[in-house]
């Protein structure tokens, strides 16, 4: 449904400012009098510590205050939750520990906060940090995932008696009696593996407090500013008013930028409350490694029961869920998982799940992908078995199980990350499988492509990989729109940016009501003076539910537009139009007033205005979905392997998407492109390499490769359009698209690639390393 | 702490001259020092090319240089390509082809492949791959990163021709 501006190709307009380094990121805040805070952080994973001695660093030159947690008083207590543990799901177990500000009598990860050096300079500050003395007594550390659930393992709580984090388990119908009656049980065992999301801006924070206002500005790099502010006025005792968050120009988000009250953002404010100084503090990318969240590692026993013509009686999946030392972000994502594991496919019997447990590693929360990642590996590589077992085409097998287009809305019956019970709202999968199939030349390739190749030596191979992507979730988002007297107008919304295009796309949603180019619209995100409600930019909702909640304010303001032209055009509202910034009589467009003069006689500065109505040509409008809008897709690849490196190189990647409405489709593809650049990294290089002492061993981008442009390939989009029924526009979001069903779709290819082996690959990520081994471990089988 | 130096510099046309610490990164000079904080720093150690800047006319990475190494030489800037109302067809070929989405690693990349764009009027999609090899970008896959710089390439021979 493209209109003038809704679904057209417009440039951006937050370019100039980005492209001219004239864009504010929070690192670029300078103000006068800031000090610079360094944070000392343990080296060992699981330790007691015996005492600190800050006594030297506090002497250093320049140094203005050193803090540990003994210092920080009553502020010292566990963070509050992110989010809850979930309603509606009898037998939850949840065992809450979040993070603390710093660390007290215990470290429980490697990179974990133990005291902050504050001073004129960070160059002195992180001297000064090396000064700090702390006894260590180390504990051995919990790493595996397995045997952190076993008797005599050494425990993160003591007073929790368990590793144990979390227990939930949800069925719908029943496996076991789909098994009893099945002709085929497949079964797999997969691993995926930590990565990090490695946005190239690390985290940061400024924060002022000024004794004279009695208020406390804090620039940010959060996907969360309003929930962080009314956070930090809690835990500080001050009152929401007195806190103003600024998420200015944030580089990139991709999950972690959403984790709220972390130990730096509580230190960084309060120290600049004790002190009256602004303070900042910048994270360098060794500390990134090591104090920003990271997200993948489950373990999976997964099986599927079928009949002997491919139809999916059943699915049942028990997984590990590693949450680190902390789940501040609770069960976001093995919920992501449970919901999305069967997909786009009918699965009348369903058991799924998980235990959470805690590990010596950095907290785990969502990471672009958010646990969707995971329950599509699953589902994905089951259907592979089922295929080969049954010698079914793997398309077909697919097809044959899929939810059909009148089929919704579909329910699955399993509660999700928003509480609520799962359902797919609509779409056609069918025609994104045969989408795919059509790009990627499917038959041609099996059939003609593949055996030539082969006969010339050449080893390669097809994936192609479903899923699905709940978006979009609520609770709810607002906007405020408010014409001007220059007839320019002003869009703010609480949700942060991180490169998504909300200062263009939001605008391109308001221009279509107000008949005003988008150029003419300022969009404000992220800043909690301009908007004060809101959730924050995740779970790939910010284009769903805040552009909803834009288009609701801008209709708001499109009807006070309306009844005043009307009134002083005398003309029925329904003749009149709105565009280039004027409401004309549409016959008679002489008959005409233009937004600007409007917006002046609806705020007079004398006079009477009638009772009841409110001044100026506004409106504030809010928007909260029943439950998330499932956007989904379907990805094929054609990969080469070289049988002597065991690189594999992807040749074509394509990709059939449907998000629903599209706001500006040029947006959309870059996000698509964006998350398949991450999918490709964790299905292929990226993984961190931990010891068995909790020591990280690939802590800098020398030795944790991201995909550089000559690794990734062009990647081909086609864009199916199933409006969502659950907005008013019909968006769905696509934030995380391209992340979910890379993994799955390029083991599959490598296995195509590799026939010789008959190989089984049951782990993401695969570098070529573990390839050699795996295909060595076939050799010898 | 060590005695404090001189450095003097030209960056984008202007003269500078600050008395540091010689252990001063050059990045943070340019960003704090001088202000000009669209050289951005992802890394800090020579890896993911954010804070590159032409150091007489050459990319390199001002995270692993010290402020006075750069004593008496000429640098360039994000700052010193074009202005908001009057972009660099560099700059105006990244907006045109969507090659930046939060922007951050932009500046770096625009500065590392300046001189390619300008010696290269109609580069291949392998050879820009290459060329942007030393600049990571989380956001946008590259993709319209690699369309950025064709498109680049194409409009500064363009503008050079009309100047003949
Ligand atoms: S900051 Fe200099 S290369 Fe990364
Ligand atoms: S645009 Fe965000 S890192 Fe490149």
């Amino acid at each position: 449904m493209a209109g003038k501006y809704l679904g057209q190709r417009l440039k951006r307009n937050e370019d100039p400012r980005l492209l001219t380094g004239q864009a504010l990121f929070v690192d670029d805040v300078q103000l006068p009098g800031m000090l610079h805070a360094a944070f000392l952080r343990s080296d060992y994973a699981h330790a007691w510590i015996k005492s600190i001695d800050p006594s030297a660093a506090r002497q250093h030159p320049g140094v203005v205050a050193v803090y540990t947690a003994a210092d920080l008083g009553k502020i010292w207590k566990p963070g509050p939750l992110n989010v809850p543990p979930p309603s509606g799901i009898p037998g939850v177990v949840f065992n809450q520990r979040t993070q603390v500000p710093m660390a007290k009598d215990k470290v429980r990860h490697q990179g974990e906060a133990v005291a902050v050096v504050i001073a004129e300079s960070r160059y002195i500050a992180e001297d000064a940090a090396a000064e700090i003395v702390v006894d260590y007594e180390p504990l051995e550390a919990v790493i595996d995932l397995e045997k952190a659930l076993g008797e005599g393992s050494p425990l993160l709580y003591e007073d929790l008696g368990t590793n144990l984090a979390s227990f939930v388990h949800q069925e719908n119908g029943s496996y076991a009696e789909a098994a009893a009656r099945a002709d085929l049980i497949v079964k797999t065992h997969i691993v995926m593996e930590r990565g990090t999301a490695a946005a190239l801006e690390n985290r940061g924070y400024v924060a002022s407090w000024d004794n004279k206002s009695q208020s406390l500005t804090m620039w940010a790099t959060t996907q969360g500013p309003i929930a962080l502010r009314n956070g930090l006025a809690t835990i500080l005792g001050l009152s929401e008013h007195q806190i103003r968050v600024i998420a200015p120009f944030v580089g990139g988000g991709f999950g972690p930028k959403i984790l709220l009250y972390q130990p730096e953002e509580i230190v960084v404010s309060w120290a600049s409350l004790q002190l009256g100084r602004p303070v900042k503090w910048i994270e360098d990318r060794q500390e990134n490694f090591g104090d920003t969240s990271q997200e993948r590692r489950q373990i999976h026993e997964a099986e599927m029961a079928l009949t002997r013509d491919g139809k999916i009686l059943g699915v049942k999946d028990v997984f590990i869920h590693d949450t680190g030392a902390y789940n501040s972000y609770a069960l976001t994502i093995p919920l992501n998982t449970q919901t999305h594991t069967t997909g786009p496919y009918k699965v009348a019997n369903y058991l799924t799940e998980y235990r959470v447990v805690f590990t010596n590693r950095i907290l785990v929360t969502p990471l672009r992908g958010a646990g969707r990642t995971y329950g599509t590996f699953v589902m994905e590589r089951l259907m592979d078995k089922a295929a080969k077992r049954l010698g079914m085409d793997r398309t077909e097998i697919r097809r044959m199980n899929m939810i059909q287009p009148d089929e919704f809305p579909y329910k699955t019956g399993i509660v999700g990350q928003d509480f609520a019970k799962n359902v797919l709202d609509s779409g056609n999968y069918p025609a994104a499988l045969d989408k795919a199939k059509e790009m990627i030349g499917y038959e041609a390739f099996l059939k003609e492509e593949q055996p030539r190749l082969r006969a010339e030596g050449k080893h390669v191979g097809l994936g192609i990989s479903f899923f699905t992507e709940g978006s979009g979730v609520g609770p709810y988002e607002g906007a405020r729109i408010t014409v001007e007297a220059s007839g320019k107008v002003n869009l703010s919304t609480g949700v942060g940016t991180q490169g998504q295009g909300h200062f263009t796309s939001f605008a391109q949603v308001a221009a279509e009501q107000l008949g005003v180019d988008p150029k003419n619209i300022f969009v404000t995100t992220g800043d909690t003076e301009a908007f004060h409600w809101g959730a924050g930019t995740f779970a790939s909702r910010g284009a769903t539910v805040a552009g909803s909640a834009v288009n609701a304010a801008a209709l708001l303001v499109r009807q006070k537009i309306l009844k005043m032209a009307s009134k002083i055009l005398e003309a029925p509202e329904e003749e009149l139009e709105l565009a280039d910034g004027m409401v004309r009589v549409a016959d008679i467009p002489s008959r005409c007033i233009s937004l600007a003069e409007l917006a002046v006689k609806a705020n007079p500065s004398r006079g009477a205005v009638e009772p009841g109505t409110e001044p100026g040509l506004e409106a504030t409008a809010y928007f909260g979905p029943p439950y998330g809008a499932t956007a989904y897709g379907c990805c094929a690849m054609i990969v080469e392997v070289d049988p002597d490196t065991f690189n594999a190189r992807i040749q074509r990647l394509v990709m059939a998407h449907d998000c629903g409405t599209v706001l500006n489709p040029m947006i959309l593809e870059g996000q698509i492109h964006g998350g398949v650049g991450l999918g490709l990294g964790n299905s292929f290089f990226e993984k961190l390499e931990m010891d068995d002492n909790g020591q990280l061993q690939n802590a800098s981008f020398m030795d944790y490769l991201i995909p550089r442009a000559s690794d990734l390939p062009p990647i081909e989009i086609a864009h199916l359009h199933t409006p969502s029924p659950l907005n008013p526009l019909g968006i769905k979001g696509v934030g995380e698209a391209g992340a979910i069903p890379i993994p799955p779709a390029f083991v599959q290819a490598v296995e195509d690639a590799l026939p010789e082996y008959n190989l089984e690959i049951s782990e993401a990520p695969l570098s070529p390393n573990r390839l050699f081994q795996i295909v060595q471990a076939a050799k010898q089988a | 702490m060590s005695e404090l130096v001189k450095v003097q510099v030209t960056v984008n046309g202007t003269r500078y001259e600050h008395t540091v610490e010689p252990r001063m990164l050059l990045v943070d000079f340019i960003r704090h020092e001088l202000g000009l904080t669209g050289t951005h720093v992802g890394c800090e150690h020579g890896v993911c090319g954010t804070c590159t800047i032409l150091l007489d006319g050459k990319p390199v990475r001002s995270c692993l240089l010290f402020a006075p190494q750069a004593n008496g030489h000429e640098i360039r800037t994000i700052e010193g390509l074009g202005t908001m109302d009057n972009l660099h067809p560099i700059q105006e070929a990244f907006r045109e082809a969507h090659g930046l989405q939060c922007g951050f690693c932009t500046p770096g990349v625009i500065m590392s492949v300046l001189p390619f764009v300008e010696q290269n009027a109609n580069p291949t999609e392998e050879e820009v791959r290459e060329a942007l090899d030393g600049n990571l970008c989380r956001c946008t896959g590259y993709q319209n990163i690699v369309q950025a710089v064709q498109l680049a390439s194409e409009m500064v021979a363009s503008r050079k021709a009309e100047a003949r």
